[in-house]
């Protein structure tokens, strides 16, 4: 549940009306505001703040590993509405199995990229990306460097 | 290799039209072109594969990677500190944007007041660093078009410039000046008269370029209507930086969320309106004497005091209290084996580069090494709107957008 003095920020009093299913909590922590969404609702929520809140940059989405706690993983967006002089932290966390999420790419195209280096360096499956490949490392690379549990020194097995 | 080919260029045979006795059609031949990774317009890394048709782009697709280094991978195996050398590798020609970014993430996590004096040091070589970033973006631009002679002209201001770095931190590139809690050394004694004789004839320089280009016919001939993309696509793109403000959007993040007292310094945001390559130039031009304006106030109101916080825990202690007093001693020890722990917790600073916005978001988990560093570099932002950018355009004209975007590959790889 969302906490009530949250609500004081507009963009979260309309989000917690518009798709209140979708915010899991939040936080507002050193000036800046973090909200954790559903990980089946991000799209949706995305597309909201975008078209109805003015938040018209993504600015970058990246991943986080809690190796060895579950849920594992905390994919970050960081959004902008230049108009607003606003910016705003999105959470969605996943489990380590098969981590898989839906792509943003529908709301803006310039998650293309982000999502591919996530995909990249943290192998979570964007759901209807539009060319899910490797962007940093070869195609042919295996593993995930950014996950906790690859080695930083030691050969190649 | 025989019969004519040439390495990296793929000729696609299309099907051939309905041929029709009287009226011989054309036969369209459509190339796919690989441009790069080592092409001097591409400065850096970046790989373009341009389908052609004739001399019109139909499309690219840029491949980029070449230059990935594992940046922030090693973040989490460095502590805090050591990271700032880190940060400097990311993008080579303003490597202390990159620094200042960094370490207003560390300092806001540990909550810590930076001294006047300190902040506006780190404006005014900021600034510098803008100039540097700047000028080379100049001289490879105009080399790219065919305007040789600027690149000499701006690397002799360059050079002036790299002298303050070097005086400043010994390096001339790679400065690490910046750390976590202030600045790494004292300001060398003479500063003031090396950045004003520098200062007092830059803009007579500015002067001298645009004589060479403003109104030169060659060059606004190849960037005037040429790699225009529309505002819209930008933001949805994720471009930032001196390419929005060509597209009249004023937003500068130096102005809309100010960080080490921008706030204080009188300074304008150039704008333009046509959103072609000559608009990216006239507005990195007015940048340029903007920040001159900027430095020139930073020499003339420094204020007095501090160049480190007074946080003993964060701050190397001078070297004469090192080998005098008890504590100070001790610190020194725990700072230099162990590091400092930084509160848990997560923020996203974003500062205004040469380039664009960078992001550094950091999120501590109480131990001395960052648990995670990512880092939003303008360039990577900037890239994936090259094919939205030259679809239809000539060949020639690509060289143009892409030297108006003024990406660095390190930056976008990382």
């Amino acid at each position: 549940m969302i906490a009530e003095e949250l609500k004081t920020f507009p963009v979260v009093a309309s989000l917690a009306e518009a798709q209140p299913e979708a915010l899991v909590s939040g936080k507002f922590d050193r000036d800046e505001l973090t909200l954790e969404i559903a990980a089946n609702q991000i799209a949706g929520v995305c597309a909201y703040l975008k078209n109805e809140q003015k938040f018209a940059r993504l600015s970058t989405v990246t991943g986080v590993d809690w190796y060895p706690e579950e849920p594992r993983f905390e994919i970050v967006y960081h959004l902008h509405s230049p108009e607003r002089n606003q910016r705003l932290r999105l959470k969605c966390r996943l489990a380590g199995g098969n981590p898989e999420i839906d792509s943003v790419t529908g709301v803006w195209r310039g998650a293309n990229w982000y999502e591919r280096e996530t995909f990249d360096l943290f192998g979570i499956r964007f759901r209807n990306h539009p060319d899910l490949r490797r962007i940093m490392l070869p195609e042919d690379w295996e593993g995930h460097p950014l996950r906790k549990d690859y080695p930083v020194t030691g050969d190649r097995v | 290799m025989g019969d004519g080919e040439i390495p990296g260029v793929t000729v696609v045979e299309p099907e051939s039209p309905q041929e029709s006795a009287e009226t011989p059609v054309p036969r369209p031949r459509r190339m796919t072109l690989n441009m790069g990774p080592q092409h001097p317009s591409t400065h850096g890394v970046l790989r373009l594969l341009l389908e052609l048709d004739g001399e019109t782009i139909i499309s690219a697709q840029p491949d980029i990677g070449y230059l990935h280094t594992g940046i922030e991978k090693e973040f989490e195996v460095k502590n805090y500190q050591q990271g700032v050398t880190l940060t400097d590798r990311i993008d080579y020609l303003a490597p202390l944007s990159n620094n200042l970014c960094y370490c207003l993430a560390a300092e806001k996590l540990l909550g810590l007041e930076i001294p006047p004096m300190a902040q506006w040091q780190r404006v005014m070589l900021t600034e510098l660093t803008r100039l540097n970033s700047h000028l080379v973006w100049l001289g490879t631009h105009a080399i790219d078009i065919g305007a040789m002679s600027v690149f000499l002209y701006c690397f002799r201001e360059r050079e002036d410039i790299l002298r303050i770095f070097e005086m400043y931190s010994g390096q001339r590139m790679m400065t690490s000046y910046f750390r976590i809690g202030g600045l790494a050394l004292e300001p060398p004694r003479g500063w003031q008269k090396r950045v004003r004789d520098f200062i007092d004839v830059f803009p007579s320089r500015v002067d001298e370029y645009e004589e060479l280009l403003t109104n030169n016919r060659i060059w606004t001939g190849r960037t005037k209507g040429v790699g225009f993309i529309s505002l819209e696509d930008m933001l949805d793109l994720g471009i930032t930086g001196p390419m929005l403000r060509a597209a009249g959007l004023k937003w500068d993040t130096r102005k809309t969320q100010p960080y080490s007292s921008y706030d204080k310094f009188d300074f304008e945001v150039p704008t333009r309106t046509e959103n072609d390559v000559y608009a990216r130039y006239l507005v990195r031009i007015e940048e340029m004497r903007q920040s001159a304006r900027i430095i020139k106030q930073a020499l003339e109101g420094m204020p007095e005091g501090r160049w480190t916080a007074d946080a003993p825990h964060v701050v190397l202690p001078e070297r004469e209290k090192m080998k005098t007093q008890m504590e100070a001693l001790i610190y020194h020890f725990k700072i230099v084996t162990e590091g400092f722990a930084v509160p848990a917790g997560e923020v996203y600073q974003v500062i205004e580069s040469p380039r664009g916005e960078v992001g550094y978001y950091m999120v501590s988990d109480g131990t001395a090494k960052p648990y995670r560093v990512h880092v939003r570099g303008p360039s990577f932002g900037n890239l994936q709107a090259i094919p939205e950018m030259v679809k239809g355009t000539l060949i020639a004209d690509v060289i143009a957008s892409i030297g108006s975007m003024d990406f660095v590959l390190g930056d976008s790889d990382r």
